[in-house]
């Protein structure tokens, strides 16, 4: 039998929460092992994502071990071109994650570490997973340590943020869970098997009831508009580490389930509710710029962006072509480092500072050069700056949407230019400007502090100089996707 | 005559008398401690026995007693429930101080007593086994002579109880003078020969309502919350593992078979006690600041969940909650025994004593996480798995809408969870002291969390046991 990378990958933060719970005392040592388990985690998935052979593409590492035979469950895991850039993001992110709560939290570390592996564990375990009900499983798992992250170790109204965020999380789920087993029982093979699910066609009744389940399920997770509401307040309420995990990879589950399961699945319900979905997703992108305009939190401003950025994504998704998908999915993964790295900037700011509100910031980029550098960094990827690897995604999602859908594409593609006018606010308001007296004091980030920042800009850079590396692999999943569901394709909407 | 068709129910019942004879010849306070031990590790060895012929399936005394694989695997249950309960009143002794040989001995013989019930193969015995159980819960229920709610809770319980038991007597009646039988294979034979006359639906309905009374469901659950909080907390907790489990038995019995000419009024009538009874139940735990009124009013939610497998009906309705009654006894313990350790030691029932529970004890403070989670649903818990199963059958039915009211609805538990363990881990403690948690306790809680967590990942030798049980029982 071959190595098992993809287990390793996804039971080490949990062998090192279990090492934690029962072995570690100092927090130290908490901190080092949870590094240590997320750096294997990293090294694997780079590993993992430069020897996927390519050229023959479909499901590769896979493994599979027969778990609940008489419902046809079974552990098998399995990545393509479309879950392995959220692999790599989601090993990026923890790694840094740890960083960016090296000198933040200082309150009941282990238990902190604790959640927070667990919760990663299940973040690769959906990313993995070709079986269905393990995926549900896993999805849960990566939603509820959130409570506790965010009601314990959070800041700004967290208890309200952290049952919101969970109410509705669950909630979604619920609707998940009914899709999940109708399409189970209506296609009759008794295997939770993704492929196999996939290989029954539905008549269209059943894929549009069930694909709408999903969509809500999923929806509430992807941040749509009007499901949207939690996402802002638990980001703000979260602590560092976990508002980039949550904005960076969870949302990022919602939108690569529609692809991975109710798309895969359910072409005909996909086609049926694709004007919908790319509607509210112009919305999302629209409404989220402009709102995130409007904020004096520095929080509130990613936390928004982070709504306006999921509408391009599942516009993406909506418009069904396989140039639109390409770019929703590079876009989930550009989005997932760029916001990460906003985060874990803000976070930097707040633990210095102590205040995310604006007006009273100013100038800081006379005691903090290298933090204002990588916020304008992040910020022309936000904008969809060329030479960053956001470019290439939203240029892909708005080249294909634009043949469906071109009155919406034209009306996201002009939520890039809010997106402009607010990241620079933020930039000018927080960075620049005189030095003020009051933050003569401020340190500049060093050390450790540096870490994430470091390699999140490095990946925006690098990849953005080569985006091949993202999209010929990206590529590889969607060709057989789309080979999959080719018959559904749509065009000429408004 | 077949002796060994009896033998668990003979050892038990000689363990209980054994209990009594032991306690006379050595009656110091110190041997109380190794009596509940004792009891335990008679209990298990009896469970392991058990576990060893789950597989016999014959009748005797003319059918009166059904020796099959369901009522095995009840008594399996009924066991395990047992040792737990024997376990963690030990550490309850504090509270009962005298007379605690008795009290084991009647926990005993109320396991012996559930385990008479799914036995029954007709309506007489059964009504008796209802009987026996009923008068051993009503005396540990005022085993508190301190405290005034204890006597009032056995009280309104054997007053609600006889009544109970008068409309389900008036519903045997009935049967019986349909079919001239009181044997279930025998009325089941005389009701499916023919169309079904008005009659066996007023049976139906009083039947129903009586057994709702005694597995709590919604309208029928008035008497739960006073009893569960008036009774000792391990009785508490036998009350919503054991006896309830009891019920469910009896209605898979009766209601599969008996009824089986009327399943589409009851499978109706079933649905909407399913509904009523997890949403009022849910609901109205919103608001509870009392621990056992609390998890009272959670397990009377999560009986609504119980009862989809019975709207279900068929195989997989059957497996499903023999799963979920089989998961509820974990993870209910969990929560009513941390419970239990925590009214006996720090001496207050309050949600809001809670506060900063995980600083005085982490242990408490992560079993009650994680029972209540399983409770709740989530995935990884052994309750996700039995919830997921219940949906699974009913979906299957075509009850899709009453499963996502039910998922949906079943959010509200988790908020009322979440509440709790923000109050255990989030607030901040008004004593420090920690709390202590003896060593009985920690094994039978430390036993069940680790049942939770297996099953919860790895559900399947659980799954097939289900599988071969109402294989057996609905070829």
């Amino acid at each position: 039998m071959n190595f098992p990378f993809l287990s390793v990958i996804m039971l080490a933060p949990l062998a090192g929460a279990l090492i934690i719970l029962f072995l570690i005392k100092e927090d130290l040592h908490v901190r080092i092992v949870s590094a240590v388990v997320s750096a294997i985690s990293l090294a694997l998935s780079v590993f993992v994502y430069f020897t996927y052979d390519r050229v023959v593409g479909g499901m590769q590492f896979v493994e599979e071990i027969p778990w609940i035979q008489k419902l046809g469950v079974s552990y098998s895991l399995g990545v393509d071109g479309i879950s392995l850039p959220m692999v790599l993001l989601t090993g990026l992110v923890i790694f840094t994650g740890i960083f960016a709560s090296w000198t933040g939290i200082t309150n009941r570390v282990k238990e902190f570490h604790i959640a927070l592996l667990i919760l990663v564990t299940g973040v690769f375990g959906v990313f993995m997973t070709r079986d269905l009900f393990f995926f549900f499983v896993f999805y849960e798992i990566a939603v509820i340590p959130m409570y506790l992250l965010i009601g314990i170790w959070g800041s700004t109204r967290k208890e309200y943020g952290a049952m919101k965020l969970t109410i509705y999380l669950m909630l979604g789920s619920a609707f998940l869970l009914i899709g999940i087993i109708m399409l189970y029982l209506a296609s009759g093979t008794g295997s939770f098997d993704i492929a196999t699910l996939a290989s029954v066609e539905y008549e269209r009744s059943l894929q549009n009831i069930v694909y709408l389940l999903m969509l809500v399920g999923f929806g509430v997770l992807a941040a749509l508009w009007p499901l949207h509401t939690w996402s802002p307040d638990g980001h703000v309420a979260a602590p560092t580490a976990v508002s980039m995990l949550h904005a960076g990879v969870l949302m990022k589950l919602a939108a690569y389930g529609l692809v991975r399961v109710a798309l895969f699945a359910l072409p005909e319900g996909a086609q049926t509710w694709a004007p919908v979905i790319a509607t509210l997703a112009t919305v999302n992108a629209v409404y989220g710029a402009l709102v995130a305009m409007a904020q004096r939190d520095m929080k509130f401003v990613i936390g928004y962006s982070s709504v306006s950025h999921m509408g391009f994504v599942l516009f993406g998704l909506a418009a069904m072509n396989s140039i639109s998908l390409n770019g929703a999915v590079a876009q989930m993964f550009a989005h997932g480092i760029m916001t990460a790295l906003f985060f874990a900037l803000v976070g930097l700011v707040y633990d210095k500072a102590h205040t995310r509100y604006m007006p009273e910031l100013g100038g800081l980029a006379h005691q903090m050069p290298r933090v204002a550098a990588a916020f304008v960094i992040a910020g022309l990827a936000s904008l969809g700056l060329p030479g960053l690897i956001n470019f290439v995604a939203e240029f892909l999602i708005f080249t294909g949407s634009y043949q469906v859908y071109p009155v919406l594409a034209v009306l996201s593609i002009l939520s890039i230019v809010v997106t402009a006018a607010y990241v620079l606010r933020v930039a000018k308001w927080v960075f620049f400007g005189p030095s003020l007296k009051r933050w003569e004091h401020l340190p500049e980030a060093t050390g450790v502090e540096f870490v994430p920042i470091a390699i999140l800009v490095g990946v925006l850079v690098v990849m953005g100089a080569f985006p091949s590396m993202l999209t010929g692999m990206i590529d590889t999943g969607v060709a057989s996707l789309m080979e999959h569901i080719g018959f559904a394709q749509i065009g000429g909407n408004f | 005559m077949n002796y060994v068709l009896f033998l668990p129910e003979l050892l038990v019942a000689g363990l209980g008398l054994l209990l009594l004879v032991v306690h006379l010849l050595w009656r110091t306070q110190d041997g109380s401690r190794s009596f509940g031990y004792f009891t335990a590790a008679g209990l298990a060895a009896i469970a392991l026995y058990a576990y060893f012929n789950l597989g016999v399936n014959q009748t005797t005394l003319e059918g009166t007693w059904v020796s099959d694989p369901l009522a095995a695997f009840f008594k399996l249950l009924f066991l395990l429930a047992g040792i737990l309960v024997a376990l963690s009143s030990i550490s309850y002794l504090r509270v009962i101080k005298e007379y605690f040989t008795e009290y084991l001995m009647l926990v005993v013989f109320a396991t012996l007593s559930m385990m008479l019930v799914v036995s029954a193969g007709d309506l007489i015995s059964l009504y008796i086994g209802l009987e026996f159980m009923a008068i051993c819960f009503c005396v540990l229920t005022c085993y508190l002579k301190t405290s005034p709610k204890s006597p009032e809770a056995a009280l309104k319980y054997i007053v609600i109880n006889a009544f109970s038991s008068a409309v389900l007597l008036y519903g045997f009646s009935l049967l019986f003078g349909l079919t001239g039988s009181v044997s279930i294979t025998g009325i089941t034979q005389a009701l499916t020969a023919s169309d079904p006359q008005p009659a066996v639906y007023l049976a139906l309905v009083l039947v129903l309502a009586g057994f709702s009374f005694k597995t709590s469901l919604v309208p029928f659950h008035m008497w739960t919350p006073d009893v569960y909080e008036g009774a000792p907390t391990p009785i508490t907790n036998f009350f919503a593992i054991g006896s309830k489990a009891a019920g469910f038995g009896l209605m898979i019995r009766v209601f599969l078979t008996v009824f089986s000419a009327t399943a589409g009024t009851l499978v109706l009538l079933l649905a909407v006690l399913s509904f009523l009874t997890f949403t009022i139940g849910n609901l109205v735990a919103l608001p509870q600041t009392n621990i056992k009124r609390f998890l009272a009013y959670a397990s009377i939610g999560s009986a609504g969940y119980i009862i989809m497998g019975l709207v279900a009906g068929g195989r997989t309705g059957v497996e499903a909650i023999l799963f979920y009654l089989m998961i509820n006894v974990f993870s209910t313990f969990g929560a009513f025994g941390v419970a239990s350790v925590f009214g006996s030691t720090v001496g207050t029932d309050e949600i809001a004593d809670y506060a900063g529970l995980s600083k005085r004890s982490p242990f408490l403070a992560l079993v009650m996480l994680l029972s209540t989670l399983s409770l709740a649903g989530v995935p990884g818990l052994a309750g996700f798995v039995a919830k997921f199963y219940v949906f699974l059958a009913l979906v299957h039915k075509g009850f899709a809408w009453l499963a996502l009211v039910g998922v949906v609805i079943s959010i509200v538990s988790v908020f009322y969870f979440l509440r709790l363990a923000k109050v255990m881990y989030v607030y901040e403690a008004s004593e420090k002291e920690p709390v202590r948690v003896d060593a009985s306790m920690q094994l039978a809680l430390a036993a069940s969390m680790v049942v939770t967590v297996v099953f919860g990942v790895y559900p399947t030798p659980l799954v097939n046991l289900v599988g071969q049980v109402a294989q057996a029982f609905l070829p």
